[in-house]
């Protein structure tokens, strides 16, 4: 490890003990080396990985476990999801972790205009990912399956979802395709069940399944718990992309201030980490959430 | 610095191969595998994941400790996944006659 | 080797209101504690705040024991499920998690590898922020009202039956997991990047394999707390059934993701205190720690052996019994590395040069009572007889043994151990002592009556129970009130001792470590040269060649730093 000169001196002005080394005008007095501090840096971030992988994996359990229990109604569920809007994004995201890469190439060739227009490249694609969440959750809510208000099970006929690449461009913008309609004769839930405070004793069969008639709810319950699953995982996902939106947009300002070079870029790339991760987040979530049981 | 620099032809071609898993991922999940689906699915998943690892997040130039982190970080949520399961998959062995 | 004692004054440090500059008078005011970046400071912060939820718990234990002095209590039910949850909540995640990382090893960790602080230290002073936010939510759910649930929060009467402030507690604790987090965060990237030359993992002190191996666990375990707490703070507003069987939901599904964090969450809770120990009995008994190699790895088997045994919290749930099986199998086997630590500690001991001083005591407290915990942990672990008595005083005699017997006493025996380094005063040896011994008389006449209890059928959480437990309800009370007393002993003496404590030397105890190398209380930079290490950790010079300090108690004691010996810088 780099041993930096010092001296040590009792200052005139303040009276107190200084101690002045010769170093990179970014580096922190409690380290020793700009190759400790990024060292260190880069350890940091991937270990706040780690808990965030600990965390989504907290959700994928409850997915797995439910998943297994109740198949038919994840697969029922998995079927009212846009294919087209789960792959288009999954595309959009992965576009987006290729322009991530490309601003920290850049940052690393001391190239600050192009870092700005690559974390602005990646904002953007982030923007349009978050603009079909929104496409996708506003459709849930007119389809009645956000699971907590009014949720009706079965749907009276397939939601709306774009079937071609002009129909996703049109209703991306926000033109609904010919012939869509909001509103269908659905089924509600049973009235005699109180979601509320219910006071019926809780039984679980030794198979590890709820019996049927336990479950009053049925297939309408499992495929709500379906639905809670998706919006949970993808809300918590959207809610990183937001953050790390938001990151983004400062790094980007600050690299137009010039405040990154060759030698210091740092926080691009952890960043770009961390974008990486909320990437391999959603690799998984697909297949996961929208390519249940949908063969033919 | 020590940092190794990875070239932007790599990063496209991750990005290629990456588009291609996705395709393939929507292509399989309309061929009837029956229990194999999932397999498929998660498998192409893995893979892209870890080429997003190994070149985006530079992992395949880092040191060994910080690969070992990463592995350790997937190992303990496969503990987690694969006990917890094993306790549902397991339940239905014992049955009581009454 | 020798250990040269440093003399700021020699240094060249001046003078701050007539004490030499260290890290607690440099700068004043309350804009400079509350927005410090030294981890000393933030420690005392630490110190001040966990200290005061700490006494808040313990309050709570005495209300919950003269509820149980009488067959019929003196609160009713609902009171008194609040009485004990507040207990459980505020002493688990308000006080035993933070104790030893936050406020020790936050203070030491640096010292100790030679560093002039931690990796990261506006994340540090963040996690002492978003400990006071958690704990406040934590008073506020409390004080509305408080939780009726148990720590455990067990659904779906948490979800969906409870009428209390599930949700409030429940963001706290999500919060202060984060605070948590962003402790072992620091902790495991200052270990691995900041060591001073020459400090290789080998010659680290066994206190930082300690808070290490913790860090490790709480960066593994801690998020799936916070998952879980979320999603039972979602259905709480939500309703939509994912822990209620009633809408299709498993509660036994909570409870694997609840235990898969509390289970490694005790570890998190004993590691440090495991750490402390080894500086204990090494430092008191001048002697390195026998199979130092093998107290350190235990420390790395314990933190991974202990996500593999959650399941023994769910032996009676309708968990599968092959599962439970295999989990008692792994508690089974989890305890070997704390036993090979029990024994390496008492080999030290053996042929040591052994001094009774109050950290010593609490050494010693610790290895015995953790002994008696560690056993009893294997009945439970142990299927059958876990049905017998899961959920009954057995139980709660256990882990009490573990956490107060175990963690609470390696914590006091650190304060007292490095008490003069941090606050530049010493205790008053001959109270502290008396304090070590009321509560460790008090403590067992707590909880050694539970284990007999609990055996006898008394289930844990009952607020009024049949007559033929009263005599041991009593004894137990009776001994909570003692321990009580020993603890204000001990916050009073400490306290007492900031204005009035002997001042400390750099190293009063003859002790080994880079922390009794800087001056008591260190500067802000820790040392005023980093220092290179090319000793092995544990070297004790013999001690004649040391002033000798003298028994506590001795007029003759040193107060004076030690002088510079002839041709022994190393």
């Amino acid at each position: 490890m780099a041993v930096i000169e010092t001296e040590h001196r009792v200052s005139e002005t303040t009276d107190r003990i200084e101690i002045h080394s010769h170093h990179h005008p970014r580096l922190v007095h409690h380290f020793e080396s700009m190759e400790q501090q990024r060292e260190a840096g880069t350890l940091g971030m991937w270990w706040f990985l780690l808990t965030e992988i600990m965390f989504f994996g907290g959700m994928f359990l409850a997915y797995t476990i439910y998943r297994h229990l109740y198949f038919d109604a994840f697969a029922a569920g998995s079927n009212v999801l846009s294919i087209w809007w789960g792959a288009f994004n999954t595309a959009v995201l992965i576009a987006s972790s290729l322009t991530m890469a490309l601003a920290v190439y850049h940052a690393q060739m001391g190239n600050s205009k192009k870092i700005v227009f690559f974390l602005l490249f990646t904002v953007v694609l982030g923007l349009v990912f978050l603009r079909v969440k929104y496409i996708e959750y506003s459709d849930k809510f007119e389809e009645h399956v956000f699971p907590a208000g009014d949720f009706r099970w079965p749907l009276a006929e397939h939601p709306t979802a774009p079937s071609n690449v002009g129909q996703l461009l049109t209703m991306f913008i926000g033109i609904p395709p010919a012939g869509h309609t909001a509103e269908a004769p659905q089924q509600a839930l049973p009235a005699n069940i109180d979601t509320k405070y219910s006071d019926k004793s809780p039984y679980l069969g030794i198979s590890g399944a709820i019996p049927e008639e336990v479950s009053k709810m049925g297939m309408a319950g499992h495929v709500r718990m379906y639905f809670w699953l998706y919006f949970v995982m993808t809300g918590f996902h959207a809610l990183h992309m937001i953050i790390g939106i938001g990151i983004l947009l400062v790094l980007a300002f600050q690299a137009w201030k010039g405040k990154f070079s060759k030698e210091y870029h740092s926080y691009i790339e952890l960043t770009g980490l961390y974008w990486h991760f909320v990437d391999i987040v959603w690799i998984f979530l697909f297949p996961l959430l929208y390519l249940v049981d949908r063969h033919l | 610095m020590s940092e190794h620099i990875v070239s932007k032809k790599t990063y496209y071609t991750i990005f290629f191969a990456l588009l291609v898993g996705t395709a393939l991922t929507v292509a399989a999940a309309f061929v009837n595998l029956h229990n194999f689906n999932i397999v498929v699915a998660l498998l192409i998943a893995a893979v892209k994941a870890t080429l997003v690892i190994l070149f985006f997040m530079h992992i395949k130039y880092s040191t060994r400790l910080t690969k070992l982190w990463v592995a350790v970080g997937f190992i303990w949520l496969f503990i987690m996944l694969s006990i917890t399961l094993t306790d549902y998959l397991s339940r239905a062995w014992l049955v009581y006659k009454p | 080797m020798s250990l040269i004692a440093v003399d700021p004054i020699e240094m060249g440090a001046p003078q701050v209101d007539g004490e030499p500059l260290s890290y607690l008078n440099d700068g004043h005011g309350l804009r400079s504690w509350l927005l410090t970046k030294d981890h000393k400071r933030i420690a005392i912060l630490y110190l001040i705040t966990v200290s005061t939820f700490f006494v808040i718990g313990g309050i709570f234990a005495l209300l919950v024991r003269i509820n149980l002095l009488s067959p019929n209590g003196v609160f009713d039910a609902d009171t008194y499920n609040r009485l004990f949850t507040a207990h459980g909540i505020v002493m688990v995640f308000f006080f035993l998690v933070p104790a030893v990382p936050a406020i020790l090893g936050n203070f030491l960790l640096p010292i100790m590898i030679g560093a002039k602080d931690l990796a990261f230290p506006k994340i540090n002073l963040l996690s002492w922020y978003m400990y006071m936010l958690g704990a406040t939510f934590g008073l506020i759910a409390i004080i509305a009202g408080g939780v009726d649930t148990g720590w455990t929060f067990y659904t779906p009467y948490s979800t969906s039956y409870s009428n209390s402030n599930v949700l409030l507690a429940g963001i706290g604790i999500f919060i202060v997991g984060f605070s948590s987090i962003l402790t072992g965060l620091n902790f495991i990237v200052t270990t691995h990047t900041m060591r001073a030359p020459g400090m290789t993992w080998f010659r680290l002190p066994l206190f930082v394999w300690g808070q290490y191996a913790t860090a490790l666990v709480i960066m593994l375990a801690t998020p799936v707390l916070a998952i879980t707490v979320s999603l039972m703070a979602l259905e709480r507003i939500a309703h939509v059934g994912i822990f209620d069987p009633a809408m299709g939901g498993d509660p036994v599904l909570f409870q694997h993701m609840f235990w898969f964090y509390s289970h490694p969450a005790v570890y998190i809770m004993v590691l440090p205190a495991m750490g402390v120990v080894s500086e204990l009995i090494a430092n008191m008994s001048r002697k390195n720690v026998f199979g130092y190699k093998f107290v350190a790895m235990s420390s790395l088997a314990i933190a991974v052996f202990g996500f593999l045994v959650w399941g023994h919290h769910l032996f009676v749930s309708t968990q599968s019994v092959y599962l439970g099986l295999i989990f008692s199998f792994l508690s089974y086997a989890v305890a070997i590395p704390s036993a090979i630590k029990v024994f390496n500690w008492t080999a030290t001991l053996y042929k040591g040069s052994i001094s009774y001083d109050t950290p010593m005591l609490y050494g010693l407290g610790f290895i015995g009572l953790f002994l008696i915990g560690g056993m009893t942990g294997l009945y439970v672990a142990a299927l059958g007889i876990d049905v017998h008595v899961t959920d009954t005083y057995f139980v709660i005699a256990h882990f009490h043994y573990v956490m107060v017997g175990g963690s609470l006493m390696g914590f006091l025996g650190g304060m007292h151990l490095w008490w003069g380094k941090m606050t530049g005063r010493q205790y008053p040896e001959y109270w502290a002592r008396a304090a070590m011994v009321i509560q460790f008389v008090g403590f067992n006449l707590t909880f050694f009556p539970q284990f007999i209890l609990g055996y006898l059928g008394m289930p844990r959480r009952y607020a009024a129970y049949p007559p033929e437990f009263q005599v041991l309800h009593v004894l137990s009370t009776a001994g909570a009130s003692i321990l009580g007393i020993g603890m204000l002993i001990t916050i009073v003496y400490f306290i007492w001792s900031l204005k009035n404590g002997k001042r400390a030397p750099a190293n009063p105890w003859g002790a080994s470590g880079l922390e009794w190398r800087t001056s008591s209380p260190p500067p802000t930079e820790n040392f005023y040269e980093t220092p290179i290490v090319t000793w092995e950790a544990y070297e004790f010079a013999p001690i004649e060649s040391m002033q000798v300090l003298g028994y506590p108690g001795d007029s003759s004691r040193s107060t004076q730093p030690v002088p510079k010996e002839h041709g022994t810088e190393d």
